[in-house]
């Protein structure tokens, strides 16, 4: 294979996974922040490590991005060792975190052309590529303006985009939206979704079921530094019922006849706590509430509190370990 | 992504991106504080306090033997104690941006290793040059005059610097041990201080009592001092230069090994 062209340049051929975490552990003195952790990221897609603060998450992030070494175990990125390899490392991924990495004295632009050069582009090419990534996330209006006058929204964004000067083949977003309201956590979405469908191959950290839902193609929930499930949201879902369909009757006389209505709808019987009623849909979520409204409409009997609940993170971690979701 | 991306970080020597990273940070750096009129502010202004408290408040009780008087005695001291103390902005700064995630975010990135400590101490060692010229300026309003030629002016203002140098690969040890803003500027305080105030800066040493002589007489700040005094004012050297540059090398010697692996143990 000498001198031979490989597809990636002059990588090792590492197949199809960009990522790959085998028996992962690291201490902190007495503290276990991962007790053996196993990973793979498939080249192209997404996934999403989810879990409560204190989980391991960051420490995972930060041990692939070279920034820990490891106490045991391994992990490549693309073939490279992170511990051996750290430099072929760095040039290949890109990182953006809870903490930005922005100048706030510096202009929007300034920071993305220090980061270039930085990155070791040409000067030229460092300015070309600020003013494509101002563009793409819809940041040229504020390009010449300090980042200190950002809103939290933007300087994440901008963030992102410095992470994202270089190219970088693998995308590590530690907890991208934390912190941001719901309208600037959209706008985080939609241009991580821009980029995945470039063909990033992205692992985001996230302590929201729903961020894991919208972005990532599989979930990896951990807990107190271990894998305690993996798989698709559905999968997930399916693990812990799915979504649910809930409404209360406004006379608890009805609830016999609105719970008849509603049989057969969902996954087995629907549950009664009082007068609420939960029916299972699993993932035909929007389908079915039409469904229960539908025959609930032709019985006549009057309902309150009406609603589809996906399951939250804190169903997800009560089905899986029997805690709730906090950090303990 | 095309291995023409790849190449980017690999096409020049090492050591040549060394020096293209450590001028980006020090760029950076220089922008920052020329931006920040609060830092600009504090740096130029604290130094001018001192001259004119000593030169008008407390000068006229301290009787010095040279010629030209108190204000003549009193510049190159303070332009050694400006020199010392601009230091503390460095430890600051490098724990503000610990603090704030960005050596992370630096640290993942393929930049030279050194460029991140190295950008800070030369965009310091600038900052202190700049503010050193304009004591020496001041210095001139109030009555200084320099007595020795105009070499020996740049050489009092390059042994300044050095010793400025020196003692920010100090504060920077420092900050990047304690990681923390506050606690980075107490600390500052509470060496910084004995090190300019009991020294020949202000004072004669023989005006202290014999217990602090024994300290003032045998630290780096006071044969800086006592130096760059020779050298405006063309007095006698004495041991002075070479003990100055003894002290400087040793600093340099033994906290920038120590600030480094400061910076590696940052995480």
């Amino acid at each position: 294979m000498i001198g031979e062209k490989r597809p990636f340049g002059n990588l090792p051929d590492v197949g199809e996974f960009a990522v790959v975490v085998e028996g992962l552990r690291k201490s902190f003195g007495e503290v276990h922040a991962l007790r053996g952790i196993d990973l793979t990221v498939e080249r192209g897609t997404v996934v999403g490590l989810l879990g409560p603060n204190g989980a391991g998450k960051t420490t995972a992030v930060r041990i692939l991005t070279t920034l820990l070494p490891p106490t045991a175990g391994r992990a490549s990125v693309l073939g490279h060792d992170v511990v051996r390899d750290a430099t072929a490392v760095r040039r290949l991924i890109g990182l953006a975190g809870q903490a930005t990495a922005l100048v706030d004295e510096l202009t929007g632009r300034e920071n993305l052309e220090m980061l270039g050069r930085l990155y070791h582009l040409p000067k030229a090419q460092a300015r070309e590529r600020a003013e494509e990534l101002l563009t793409e996330f819809d940041l040229l209006d504020a390009a010449d303006r300090p980042a200190k006058t950002y809103s939290g929204g933007m300087q994440r964004r901008l963030d992102l985009a410095g992470s994202l000067v270089a190219s970088p083949q693998v995308l590590f977003l530690d907890e991208p939206t934390t912190g941001l309201d719901p309208r600037s956590r959209n706008g985080m979405w939609e241009v991580i979704r821009k980029l995945v469908a470039g063909g990033t191959t992205l692992l985001l950290t996230t302590q929201y079921l729903e961020e894991a839902d919208e972005l990532a193609d599989e979930i990896v929930v951990i807990d107190h530094g271990q894998v305690i499930a993996a798989g698709t949201s559905d999968q997930l879902k399916d693990r812990i019922g799915g979504d649910v369909v809930e409404f209360s009757v406004t006379d608890s006389q009805q609830l016999g006849p609105a719970l008849d209505a509603v049989a057969g709808v969902g996954d087995g019987d629907p549950e009664v706590d009082d007068s609420r009623v939960s029916v299972r849909v699993g993932n035909r979520g929007s389908e079915l509430l039409l469904e229960v409204v539908r025959r609930l409409d032709n019985t006549g009997i009057g309902i309150t509190g009406l609603g589809l609940r996906r399951p939250s993170l804190d169903d997800v971690f009560l089905a899986l370990t029997g805690h709730a979701a906090e950090a303990s | 992504m095309s291995t023409g991306d790849l190449s980017i970080g690999a096409t020049a020597p090492s050591w040549r991106w060394g020096f293209t990273d450590t001028w980006v940070m020090t760029k950076r750096n220089l922008t920052v504080w020329s931006r920040v009129p609060a830092i600009l502010v504090f740096t130029l202004v604290q130094p001018m306090i001192f001259t004119l408290l000593f030169r008008y408040v407390f000068g006229g009780a301290i009787p010095v033997n040279i010629p030209g008087g108190y204000v003549n005695y009193l510049l190159p001291g303070i332009v050694g104690q400006t020199a010392a103390f601009a230091s503390m902005a460095t430890a600051i700064a490098l724990a503000v941006e610990i603090q704030k995630g960005v050596v992370d975010r630096l640290r993942a990135m393929p930049m030279a290793r050194g460029a991140f400590l190295g950008g800070r101490l030369a965009a310091d060692v600038v900052r202190m040059s700049i503010t050193v010229l304009v004591i020496i300026g001041v210095g001139y309003l109030v009555g200084f005059r320099f007595q020795g030629g105009f070499g020996s002016g740049v050489a009092m203002v390059a042994l300044a610097i050095a010793l400025g140098a020196a003692m920010c690969l100090i504060s920077a040890t420092v900050g990047l041990w304690l990681k923390n803003e506050e606690s980075t500027q107490a600390f500052g305080l509470i060496w910084l201080f004995p090190l300019t105030f009991i020294s020949s800066a202000f004072v004669p040493v023989e005006t202290m009592p014999g217990w602090l002589q024994a300290f003032a007489n045998n630290q780096p700040v006071t044969h800086v001092v006592n130096a760059l005094r020779a050298f405006a004012l063309g007095l006698p050297m004495h041991d002075n230069l070479w003990l100055s540059i003894v002290w400087i090398v040793a600093i340099v010697a033994v906290f920038t090994p120590l600030a480094v692996r400061a910076y590696q143990r940052v995480s």
